[in-house]
């Protein structure tokens, strides 16, 4: 029995080029692997070596602060950035004229693209001695609320410092992509609203509001897991304390995972360095929860509305 | 006249356009002329800005919100009052983006000369110095990074785009999205946990920082290269198998060319963000006063790190190492400003028409 069927001829550029291009692509998952591997083998040492000062009481009782602070900070960051993020889009995607919202869309851009380093430093130079009056009135006129309750910080290196500069820094993002969003709303609905005598908000609010909220959320998850992993900024900024505190406006703060590994990293020696390994790889993990569930509402959403 | 009136009370009237420019600017004017009294009255002279902006705005806000419901009607200053709201949300994210810009301009001038580009911090205590070996060290260390990151980036878009289907290719696409949101300190932990196998504990090293810096930009520049590739038209591909150009050829000589501005754009854009990562460096290039060459022995200094510890190990002469990371803030936003307008620049001129 012969077989009838031509052949594709194979050719070797073919077969190398395709298998170069499948490694590249592979070595993606790869990377991301080795990353969780090589951090879950340097933590080891954290836990089997002799014991280390700094966590004398056992490891979860050193990192639960840390976590607490990262979350906590990056949720009061989230929380002054996401209706801001929603105004900034709304107001590029459907209230500023088109031209000049084309500036206005590269201006949000520029903010993204500084350094982490140069907000830190504005923060703590700039932002905090700006604030600290403020607090002072937080205080005296809110301190009922446990939020705002204690002794004030003097220098504004507060948490609530930390959460705004987290907020500046998630907001660029975060507009970008749900401008996006906004302006994929079909253009038929929003016609249709207006065409019944809907207002400019009454449109918003009837078909690009709903149209996009998947996409707020995913926004805001994307946001959270900048927040959680940011490092520099809050290094700088907050005066911190091993403490779990809820206290904004006082001088001992919680401390986040990134800023102690960046404040302890450079002096450590022996198996601390490993310890700080450990509290890196908690971050890694929750970073990565985070941003796979963004991604995971995304994707569903791009299938169900044919958009993109 | 009564007629007029009474259709005013019905709300069909449209308000004055100079109305709302008149009550902001007359809202502010009162609000800080309240402060003033206040502070002139109390103890504490200094007016605090804060309180003006959101007195006066609440103020407007009100009155614009109750004139438009009388004479408009109620739905009208709903919308009115949305579009106040969804504006000051966007004036306020303008402020911090001033404040930056004008702060690192007027304080990084001061020590933005020829000394800052010429001078190492070699045995300088105090006054002097400059950050050369800091930015011969980011160049190092972002080039190599580049180097690394743009052949597997371009790569991998190929292979997402021309070659991939089923299921290990969806896996590379969501993992790719995944790997943007990596924190930059992990990245910087991977590189220190990969080099200690080889180097032993404490090690420092400018290719560590290379590596972390790559993994931060892969993602990116896979990203960018992905979207110019989808948008080459189908039928450039479909008229080079008609010749019988081979696949492979045809992806190199075809595609590949044809978008090649945006996908330098996209390396631009992703040199740019990586270039100011501090992070990653500060744990595996390190720090040092010195000029080093060599990103395979030992610290390394990067503009990034150099701002971060001129403020973080202040001497006794402050303000000469404050002067000195604003200066390197300045050089850096420059850096990235140049960066990103050569990107738009090149994606403007270079790519093809039509």
């Amino acid at each position: 029995m012969t077989d009838t069927k031509p052949k594709a001829v194979r050719r070797l550029g073919d077969i190398v080029f395709a298998n170069l291009a499948f490694f590249a692509g592979v070595s993606i998952l790869a990377t991301l692997a080795t990353v969780a591997a090589f951090l879950f083998a340097q933590s080891v040492p954290a836990f089997t070596g002799p014991p280390i000062d700094a966590a004398s009481e056992g490891f979860f009782s050193y990192v639960l602060p840390f976590v607490f602070g990262t979350v906590y900070a990056s949720v009061i960051g989230l929380a002054i950035a996401t209706p801001l993020a929603v105004g900034i889009a709304l107001y590029i995607s459907h209230f500023a004229n088109r031209r000049f919202a084309q500036i206005l869309g590269y201006a949000v851009d520029l903010l993204a693209a500084i350094p982490s380093v140069v907000y830190g430093l504005w923060g703590i130079l700039v932002l905090a001695p700006f604030l600290s009056p403020t607090f002072n009135w937080l205080n005296a006129n809110l301190g009922w609320i446990p939020m705002f309750a204690g002794q004030v910080s003097a220098t504004g290196r507060t948490m609530l410092t930390v959460g705004i500069v987290l907020a500046i820094m998630v907001l660029p993002i975060m507009a970008a992509l749900i401008r996006e969003i906004f302006l994929q709303t079909p253009r038929l609905h929003e016609e249709a609203a207006l065409a019944l005598g809907a207002t400019r908000w009454e449109m918003i609010k009837m078909a690009v509001l709903p149209f996009g909220r998947p996409g707020i959320i995913s926004a805001a998850m994307l946001g959270l897991g900048r927040a959680l992993g940011e490092t520099m900024a809050v290094a700088m900024v907050l005066s911190p304390a091993a403490v779990v505190s809820f206290a904004v406006l006082t001088s001992t703060n919680s401390n986040t995972i990134a800023a102690n590994i960046a404040l302890q990293f450079p002096e450590a020696g022996g198996n601390y360095t490993n310890l700080l390994i450990a509290t890196g790889l908690v971050l890694f993990a929750i970073t990565m929860v985070v941003n796979m569930i963004a991604r995971w509402v995304i994707s569903r959403r791009a299938e169900f509305s044919g958009a993109n | 006249m009564t007629t007029q009136l009474n259709s005013s009370f019905r709300g069909t009237q449209d308000l004055p356009k100079w109305l709302s420019p008149t009550l902001l600017v007359s809202f502010f004017l009162a609000s800080f002329g309240l402060q003033v009294l206040i502070a002139s009255d109390s103890d504490n002279a200094e007016i605090n800005f804060i309180p003006v902006a959101i007195f006066g705005l609440l103020g407007f806000t009100v009155a614009i919100y109750v004139i438009s419901r009388i004479i408009e009607g109620v739905r009208k200053a709903t919308d009115r009052l949305v579009t106040i709201m969804v504006s000051t949300a966007f004036s306020l994210a303008l402020i911090p983006l001033l404040s930056l810009a004008y702060t690192v301009l007027t304080k990084g001038v001061a020590r933005f000369d020829a000394e800052f580009f010429t001078f190492s911090m070699r045995n300088i205590v105090g006054e002097g110095g400059g950050a050369l070996h800091a930015i011969i060290g980011t160049v190092e260390i972002t080039g190599i990074a580049t180097l690394i990151s743009v052949p597997i980036g371009i790569m991998a878009a190929i292979y997402l785009v021309e070659y991939g289907r089923g299921t290990i290719a969806r896996l590379v696409t969501f993992f790719v999205d995944v790997m943007t949101g990596v924190p930059s300190i992990v990245a910087g932990l991977f590189a220190y946990a990969l080099f200690v196998i080889f180097f032993g504990p404490g090690v420092r090293m400018g290719l560590g920082g290379a590596i972390a810096l790559s993994l931060l930009m892969i993602p990116v520049v896979i990203r960018a290269t992905e979207e110019m590739l989808k948008i080459v038209p189908n039928e450039l591909r479909e008229a080079a198998y008609a010749l019988g150009v081979p696949k492979w050829l045809t992806v190199l000589k075809v595609v590949l060319p044809t978008s090649l501005a945006g996908i330098a754009t996209g390396i631009m854009i992703a040199i740019a963000r990586v270039i100011g990562e501090t992070a990653p460096l500060l744990l595996i290039a390190g720090f040092t006063a010195s000029m080093n060459y060599n990103p395979l022995d030992e610290r390394m200094m990067t503009l990034p790190v150099f701002v971060y510890t001129s403020y973080a190990n202040q001497g006794v002469d402050m303000q000469a190492y404050l002067d000195r990371a604003w200066a390197g803030a300045l050089t850096l936003m420059l850096i990235v400003m140049v960066l990103n307008l050569v990107a738009r620049l090149i994606s403007k001129y270079f790519s093809p028409k039509g």
